[in-house]
């Protein structure tokens, strides 16, 4: 065997930590503790990175476009929700695990289903199986409590240790920071694994990954489901932190805000989900405060400024600065 | 009877009224080295889609190692030794030209799906990749994106990909098309040092190229064979040189 190919050893090299990666968790755990009376915002901070992270695996990685990733957020949240609500099922992480089956399982079915379409209409069959389950949510009252949803959830300590802390929130904020870990860890495995290199093969070129061989089909209905998966324990964790919900977990709002989310921040990087959702949701905090009447007006000029100078959202922008940096 | 290792029959293809392929009978025999030939719109490209599955037959069918697959998909008739290049480059721009042949050997060796280990990591399939790699001298560029290549460069990765699904049959749709006249011996020597066993059918319009390498000419017009024989026999054939090759072969 000749010397091995500079570019082979780079491969072999590319999945590595980076020492950079440690920051979000650092910064994480020392939120912890600097901003104890924010831990309500900071445990929904985390839930929306790990929704925007289910959605990056989909939209960066495969790049399927969807407008119904909520619908799987919201199968998460009401598989707790009716569990503890009706089988007294309380207890949190076998309820993370029901949570990521069954919105796994819906993810596949629709996805066998929406998959067989592209580009507009796939956009229009995900708004629509998101429409269908929250109709259906609507419908059946008396098990989703219909409109007003379900309020007043209580649930087992964690591991039966660490109770649900409902005016700090501490015990939240950290549980919802180690599903975040746990599900970032799987996402990271599987976007440098075959499987992930394919699935970015089936964004790049459709017709070629056909021509090499692959079940494409088969793929992106698999990615489609363990996103489907990831996105029900966000949403799981979403209400085992709030103690309720209702129909707004399942809306168009809550799927077009994780779109804008994950390409404010850069998708198909990883990281594009933790930038996104701490800008966005720090921005919508903060003007919400300052200017309680036109908050919205800075928040969507911030977005028309990253759409149209920092085409890969606001880590393209620092890739290219820190590359034009290195190059000087 | 045969040693066709591909084989179609009756082969029919129309688009509304236009009729794109009219009944061909073809064969492709182990250790073949074939050109198709044509004018443009003779349907010599359709006819690779109608082999490789992209396109379905309005009837007629297509026999691999005297097998029906009309009705298998194209990523099936892959596994089954198929494969192709294409007319206009179909890679995946953004990744490198190691990444790009990896993720069809790892689809050959049944490694595309793997979960857990990175695609890095596995020796077995980067060292066949980077192989073909250095085989067609693209090994300065492997780490390369395959977008910032020269067209002709990106050529040759098309080639690399195709060589990674270990053919039995390789279907070249105009691989010379777009490579610098003085880098087509790359593109030659590799074919040259393809396996004699594998039946390699070349789409060409460069008929230096077509002469030099073919052993069997099929002359394709208005979506049917019009002429079919040794290179000297198409040669000569007076038809043939006043439909198609006249100019080309007296220049």
């Amino acid at each position: 065997m000749s010397t091995p190919l500079p570019a082979a050893i780079a491969l072999a090299r590319r999945h590595r930590l980076q020492w950079w990666e440690a920051l979000p968790w650092a910064a994480g755990i020392a939120a912890f503790f600097l901003f104890p009376n924010y831990l309500a915002f900071g445990t929904q901070v985390l839930v929306t990175i790990l929704f925007a992270l289910s959605l990056d695996l989909v939209l960066g990685y495969a790049g399927i476009v969807t407008l119904g990733h909520a619908a799987f957020f919201g199968a998460g949240g009401y598989t707790v929700g009716m569990l503890a609500m009706h089988w007294g099922w309380t207890e949190p992480l076998s309820g993370l695990a029901a949570a990521a089956l069954v919105a796994g399982a819906i993810g596949l079915l629709s996805g066998w289903v929406v998959l067989r379409t592209h580009g507009l209409t796939l956009l229009m069959l995900t708004l629509c199986t998101m429409a269908l389950l929250e109709q259906a949510a609507n419908m059946f009252s008396a098990w989703t409590g219909g409109f007003d949803g379900m309020p007043g959830l209580a649930f087992k300590p964690i591991l039966g240790q660490f109770e649900f802390d409902v005016l700090y929130f501490r015990s939240q904020y950290l549980y919802a920071l180690a599903a975040l870990f746990t599900c970032f860890v799987v996402v990271r495995v599987l976007v440098y694994s075959p499987f992930g290199r394919s699935l970015t093969g089936i964004r790049e070129n459709l017709l070629r990954m056909h021509a090499v061989g692959a079940p494409v089909r088969a793929r992106q209905v698999l990615a489609y489901a363990i996103s489907a998966a990831l996105a029900g324990v966000a949403g799981a964790v979403f209400v085992h932190a709030t103690g309720y919900i209702n129909l707004a977990v399942l809306g168009l709002e809550r799927s077009a805000g994780v779109l804008i989310i994950l390409i404010l921040g850069g998708h198909g990087r990883l990281y594009g989900a933790f930038v996104g959702a701490m800008v966005y949701m720090v921005l919508e905090h903060t003007l919400s405060k300052a200017y309680p009447t036109a908050w919205q007006l800075g928040l969507g000029v911030t977005l028309m400024l990253v759409a149209l100078y920092a085409r890969n959202g606001i880590l393209g922008l620092g890739e290219r600065l820190v590359h034009r940096w290195r190059v000087r | 009877m045969s040693g066709a290792l591909l084989e179609t029959r009756a082969l029919c293809k129309s688009f509304g009224a236009l009729d794109v392929a009219r009944g061909i009978d073809f064969r492709l025999d182990a250790g073949a080295r074939h050109a198709l030939i044509g004018p443009n719109g003779a349907g010599k490209t359709t006819f690779v889609n109608l082999l490789t599955g992209l396109l379905q037959p309005s009837s007629g069918c297509v026999l691999l190692h005297g097998e029906d697959v009309t009705r298998l998909a194209q990523a099936r008739r892959v596994k089954r030794g198929i494969a192709r290049t294409f007319q206009i480059n179909q890679l995946f721009r953004g990744l490198t030209v190691l990444e790009n042949v990896c993720i069809a050997v790892a689809e050959r060796m049944g490694a595309g799906g793997g979960m857990w280990r990175p695609a890095g990591r596995r020796t077995e399939v980067v060292q066949e990749a980077a192989r073909l790699i250095e085989s067609l001298k693209l090994d300065a560029d492997a780490g390369r994106r395959v977008g910032e290549l020269p067209y002709g460069r990106q050529r040759l990765v098309e080639i690399a990909i195709a060589l990674g699904l270990n053919p039995r049959v390789l279907l070249l749709d105009e691989p010379a098309a777009g490579i610098p006249s003085a880098e087509s011996h790359i593109l030659l020597d590799a074919i040259a040092a393809l396996p004699t066993d594998i039946a390699v059918l070349i789409i060409e319009h460069d008929m230096d190229l077509v002469f030099r390498f073919a052993r069997r000419i099929t002359v394709l017009v208005g979506g049917a064979i019009f002429a079919d024989g040794t290179p000297e026999e198409i040669a000569a054939n007076r038809e043939v040189r006043a439909v198609y090759l006249g100019s080309a072969l007296d220049a």
